[in-house]
C-alpha cells in the first residue's frame, strides 16, 4: 500500500479498474492515511486469543518475603476465569507469580517447577537462590519470541536464600533481564496503582503477618483502579493467593487467614475507601 | 598371527557374565529396603556423605542401589529423566514405580546379553510408597534385568544373604520408625562383624506417607537419624470413657 496522496505514474498508466478510483474520502483515507481515521475496532491481534493474568505483589519482610496475587484472568474485556492462580511455589524456598499470556505463564512456571527439582534431584543438592532467579531470567529470555507476537509472560521470582539468611526479590523483563528489587515490587495491568499503594505504607521491618495485610491492601487498591484485576469476591468468597517465605520454607497462607485480613481491609475501606493514610 | 577361536555355549557365556556381575556386586557394602509403618525405609552403610546409594527418583518413588558407583549412578539420572519427562507431558500421578522398575529391566537386560559390553555390575531397588499401606511396592532389580516385586523387604550387596536372615527373623512391614531403623541398622551391622554401626557410617533416607509435601522423599542427616532411633514420647494416656 502506498501512501502517497498522489498516484503513482504506473497507477496512472494502469489504474486499478476496481478499487483504486473511489469518491469515498473516507476509503481514500483508509487506503492512505489509516491513522487518521476515528479508531474503529481494532484488528484482533494474536494475543487477543489468550486470556490474560494480571496483577502481582510481592514484598520482602523482616523475616523473608509475602507474594500475592488477584484471581482474575482477563480476555478482552470479559472476565476469563474468577479464580485463577497466578502465584505458585516454584520449590520449598521459593514462590513464582506471573502476569500475562495466562497459558502460557502457567506451563513456564510448571516448566520451571520442575526445573529446578531436575536440578535438586541430579545434583543432590538445590541451585543457590541466584541460581534459580538467573535460570528464570533464561527462560522467560528463551519465551522473547512468542512475546515479539503479543503472547508477553513475565514473572516475580521471591525466595530465601540460604546462604545470606534472607528474604529476597527479583523482578524480569520481557527480554529475560533480571533485576533484584529491595523492599517491594508488582507486575502486571495493575502493578502501577500497586506500586503506588505499597510505596506509601511499605516498611522493611513488616512482619509477616503486616506483609500479608501490605498485599492486600495494594492488591486492593489495584482492583480499585484497574479494570483487569479482580478485587475480593466476597459473594463468591475468593481471595488472593498468598505465599509467606520464611527461614522454615514457603508456605501458602491459609484461606481462612486471607478471607479475615480481607475482611478487615473491606471493612477498614468502608471508613475510608482510598485505604489507610500516610502520614506526611 | 590369528587368536585361535572356541566354541563358547550360550549357557556357559551367560553363566560366566553372571559370575562377573555377582563378583563386582559381592564386593560392595549392603543396602536394604523396608517397609515401616508410615512408608518406605532405605538405609545403606556408605562412609561417603556425598557419593550416594540412596536417592529421590519422584513424588513418591525411591531408588536405592549397590555395586559400581558410575554404573548406578547413570541409571538414577536416567530413571530421574525419565520420570520427569513423564510426569511433565502427561501427570504427576502417571509416573509409577512399576513404570519405573520395568524401564530399568529394560536397559539391564538388555546390557546383560549385548555380547560386546560387560554386564552391568549393579544392583537396584525402585519402591514406591502408596496413599494407603497396602499399595506400597518395592521392586529388586538384578543385573540380568529381572525384575522380583518384594512384600516386605529387599536387601542387596555384598552379604545380602547374612544381612536379609538377620532382619528376616524379626521383621513387620508396620513397625514404627525407631524400630524398623533399629532393626535395618542391626541387620546391616551384620555385614560388620557384628559390630554396631554409627550414624556417620550409615546413609538413611524415608519416603513417608504422611509428609505434607508432594515430594514424599526425605533424606535423614546423621542427627536425624540419632532423632528417628529414640521412640517418640508415648501419647498421654487416654482417661476410659465413661459407660453411657
Amino acid at each position: 500500500m502506498t501512501t502517497d496522496l498522489f498516484p503513482s505514474p504506473r497507477d496512472a498508466v494502469a489504474p486499478d479498474p476496481w478499487g483504486a478510483r473511489t469518491s469515498s474520502f473516507t476509503e481514500f483515507l483508509a487506503r492512505h492515511r489509516p491513522s487518521l481515521l476515528p479508531a474503529g475496532p481494532s484488528a484482533v491481534t494474536a494475543a487477543d486469543l489468550a486470556p490474560t493474568g494480571t496483577t502481582i505483589v510481592a514484598l520482602t519482610t523482616a523475616d523473608g518475603a509475602v507474594m500475592a496475587g488477584d484471581r482474575r484472568a482477563t480476555a478482552g474485556s470479559a472476565i476469563a476465569q474468577r479464580d485463577i492462580q497466578k502465584v505458585y511455589a516454584a520449590d520449598d524456598y521459593s514462590t513464582i507469580g506471573i502476569a500475562g499470556s495466562a497459558g502460557l505463564a502457567i506451563d513456564l512456571v510448571k516448566l520451571f517447577r520442575v526445573e529446578l527439582e531436575h536440578y535438586e534431584k541430579i545434583e543432590g543438592a538445590p541451585l543457590s537462590l541466584d541460581g534459580k532467579a538467573n535460570r528464570l531470567g533464561a527462560m522467560i529470555r528463551g519465551h522473547l519470541g512468542l512475546a515479539l507476537q503479543g503472547f508477553v509472560v513475565l514473572p516475580l521470582f521471591a525466595g530465601w536464600d540460604i546462604d545470606c539468611g534472607k528474604g529476597r526479590l527479583f523482578s524480569y523483563d520481557a527480554t529475560g533481564g533480571c533485576y533484584e528489587e529491595t523492599g517491594y515490587d508488582a507486575i502486571g495491568s495493575g502493578a502501577v496503582f500497586a506500586k503506588g499503594a505499597l510505596k506509601k505504607f511499605y516498611r522493611p521491618d513488616f512482619t509477616t503477618a503486616k506483609g500479608v495485610t501490605a498485599c492486600v491492601q495494594a492488591l486492593f487498591d489495584a482492583a480499585d483502579d484497574d479494570a483487569a484485576t479482580g478485587g475480593p469476591d466476597l459473594a463468591r468468597q475468593i481471595f488472593p493467593v498468598v505465599y509467606s517465605i520464611t527461614a522454615a520454607g514457603v508456605c501458602r497462607v491459609a484461606e481462612e487467614e486471607i478471607a479475615k485480613v480481607t475482611n478487615q481491609v473491606v471493612a477498614s475501606r468502608q471508613r475510608r475507601p482510598d485505604g489507610p493514610e500516610a502520614k506526611l | 598371527m590369528t587368536q585361535p577361536m572356541f566354541y563358547v555355549s550360550p549357557e556357559q557365556q551367560v553363566k560366566d557374565r553372571a559370575d562377573f556381575a555377582r563378583a563386582g556386586i559381592a564386593r560392595g557394602r549392603s543396602a536394604l529396603v523396608a517397609r515401616y509403618a508410615g512408608g518406605i525405609l532405605f538405609a545403606a552403610e556408605n562412609r561417603s556423605q556425598s557419593l550416594h546409594k540412596v536417592a529421590e527418583l519422584y513424588d513418591r518413588i525411591g531408588f536405592a542401589a549397590v555395586g559400581r558407583y558410575n554404573e548406578f549412578d547413570n541409571l538414577r539420572i536416567a530413571g530421574i529423566r525419565y520420570a520427569d519427562v513423564r510426569g511433565y507431558s502427561y501427570d504427576r500421578r502417571d509416573v509409577t514405580g512399576r513404570m519405573l522398575a520395568n524401564a530399568y529391566a529394560q536397559v539391564l537386560g538388555t546390557i546383560f546379553s549385548a555380547v560386546t559390553e560387560k554386564p552391568y555390575e549393579v544392583e537396584l531397588c525402585v519402591a514406591e510408597v502408596g496413599e494407603t499401606p497396602d499399595k506400597d511396592q518395592i521392586f529388586h532389580l538384578t543385573f540380568d534385568g529381572s525384575v522380583a516385586d518384594e512384600a516386605g523387604f529387599c536387601v542387596m550387596g555384598g552379604s545380602a544373604e547374612s544381612v536379609a536372615a538377620a532382619l528376616g527373623e524379626d521383621f513387620a512391614p508396620d513397625l514404627p520408625l525407631h524400630q524398623a531403623l533399629g532393626r535395618a541398622i542391626a541387620a546391616l551391622s551384620a555385614d560388620n562383624g557384628g559390630e554396631d554401626l554409627g550414624t556417620d557410617a550409615l546413609e538413611v533416607a524415608v519416603l513417608e506417607r504422611d509428609r505434607p509435601r508432594a515430594r514424599k522423599f526425605r533424606r535423614l542427616t546423621a542427627a536425624d537419624i540419632a532423632a528417628a532411633l529414640t521412640p517418640p514420647a508415648a501419647p498421654a494416656r487416654r482417661r476410659p470413657r465413661a459407660k453411657q
